[in-house]
């Protein structure tokens, strides 16, 4: 059925529309972006109504083509059609019907692979549902490439809720094997696995909570020779190493690299957490130009550390991965913040860029 | 009087207190009065009798490196942070 609206300006039904798509006409879907995304009919071109007087010429540059124009029902795409129309399109069709229809009596369709599975829509149905994340939040979280320096106390409880809230790929440096003592705080690990490689343990019990987890092993204790090779495939890196000198390889690595470090240091009944956004705010050589003599600052196997400890402040860093993956909230840039866990007490102070720090500072040597 | 907060680390320099009072205008006065009752505490963090680099000091949130250093004032109701790093994870 073919009706004439204005002189030049065809309006046809679904039959008449998918003959000429297969004789040739160029189809223009003129719906908005958010509509389009959710599938389209196969090879149209697509330009929302509201941009069509600015982008018309470049996506139609021939006058002479002949074009198939339709929204979701058809009456956006007559106004689009009028309008080509009158800025010179020689032969334009309006399909006046409901794009179900088209697809219904076998029109070419196509659907870009859907932002989450239907699986995935279940397993992470409940962080779906905050504002700030949605699906595309999730499909970001999905895409996420996180680095966690150890896979002891403080890299057991982040890779765990990383994973299990579906950050898509958690790298795992350490080169150490689980030991009795390390099942105090280290969950990732378990007592069968005593003498297993941390990383290989690690895989097993994410994997175990959610399978669709990318775990990359790294087998290897982080120096001035790997660091750069690890850290460059990932967007965020998450310290929970145990000693300085690591500290301060990662810190200048990551300035380098331009890699976020999420920082976390615990001594017993107390943890540190911060993030280092390099050039945003401060680096670790800002807070810390120099390290405190071994006598005082003691590593855990030593000093000592509660349970529980790491657990919080791992966690806290696995916040600080979520916001920075986000791009959401305030993360703790320019923040240290302290936990006491004897007076259940949080302080935080401020921290600076040092324009004099050897990592990040004007003429910056590292 | 200002609140001191001692981290774990320097705690058994004072006789495990985990908080202290002390008097003084500046940070160093303060630094001197804790000095005067516990020399351990002082014998930790100076080097030739300057205050040892790994140390930060803060008065409230503010580190006072990017503040007046050891002449930063310190007023009645402040609270002076001393702030090693802590290196165990």
């Amino acid at each position: 059925m073919t009706t004439r609206t204005q002189p030049s300006v065809r309006e046809v039904g679904v039959d008449d529309a998918v003959r000429l798509a297969r004789e040739g006409y160029t189809i223009l879907d003129v719906r908005e972006k958010a509509e389009w995304d959710d599938g389209h009919i196969a090879g149209a071109r697509h330009v929302p109504l509201g941009e069509l007087a600015q982008r018309a010429g470049e996506v139609l540059p021939d006058l002479d083509t002949p074009i198939l124009v339709h929204c979701l029902s058809g009456a956006r795409s007559a106004r689009a059609a009028g309008w080509l129309a009158q800025a010179g399109y020689g032969d334009v069709v309006n399909l006046r019907a409901h794009l179900g229809e088209w697809r219904a009596r076998g029109g070419p369709w196509e659907e870009p692979p859907p932002v989450l599975s239907e699986e995935q829509r279940r397993r992470y149905a409940r962080q779906i549902l905050i504002p700030e994340l949605g699906m595309e939040g999730q499909r970001r979280l999905l895409d996420a490439k996180v680095l966690l320096i150890g896979a002891g106390g403080l890299g057991s409880p982040a890779a765990m809720y990383l994973a299990a809230s579906g950050v898509g790929t958690i790298g795992l440096v350490d080169d150490d094997v689980v030991e009795l003592s390390n099942l105090q705080r280290q969950i990732l690990h378990t007592t069968d696995r005593i003498g297993v490689p941390k990383t290989e343990s690690a895989r097993q019990s994410i994997n175990a909570l959610n399978p669709d987890t990318n775990v990359v092993q790294h087998g290897e204790r982080l120096s001035d020779e790997n660091v750069e090779r690890l850290i460059e495939p990932y967007d965020i890196v998450v310290d929970g190493t145990d000693n300085f000198d690591t500290r301060y390889v990662l810190n200048d690595a990551a300035v380098k690299l331009r890699k976020p470090v999420v920082h976390g240091s615990i001594y017993r009944w107390d943890g540190h957490v911060t993030t280092f956004v390099p050039f945003e705010g401060p680096c670790y050589r800002c807070m810390h130009p120099t390290q405190p003599p071994p006598e005082l600052a003691p590593a855990c196997s030593v000093a000592g550390v509660l349970g529980v400890l790491p657990g919080i402040v791992g966690l806290l860093q696995a916040n600080e991965v979520f916001k920075l993956a986000l791009g959401v909230g305030e993360p703790l840039v320019g923040r240290l913040l302290m936990f006491d866990a004897m007076g259940t007490r949080f302080d935080e102070v401020r921290v600076w860029r040092d324009p004099g720090c050897p990592a990040c500072g004007e003429g910056a040597q590292l | 009087m200002s609140r001191v907060r001692i981290p774990p680390v320097l705690r058994e320099s004072v006789d495990g207190a985990r908080e202290l009072t002390a008097s003084g205008e500046t940070v160093q006065q303060v630094l001197d009065d804790l000095f005067g009752r516990y020399p351990a505490l002082q014998e930790r963090l100076t080097e030739d009798g300057s205050l040892s680099r790994f140390v930060n000091i803060y008065v409230n949130d503010r580190d006072v490196r990017f503040r007046e250093g050891l002449g930063t004032p310190v007023a009645e109701d402040d609270t002076v942070i001393l702030l090693p790093a802590m290196a165990g994870g």
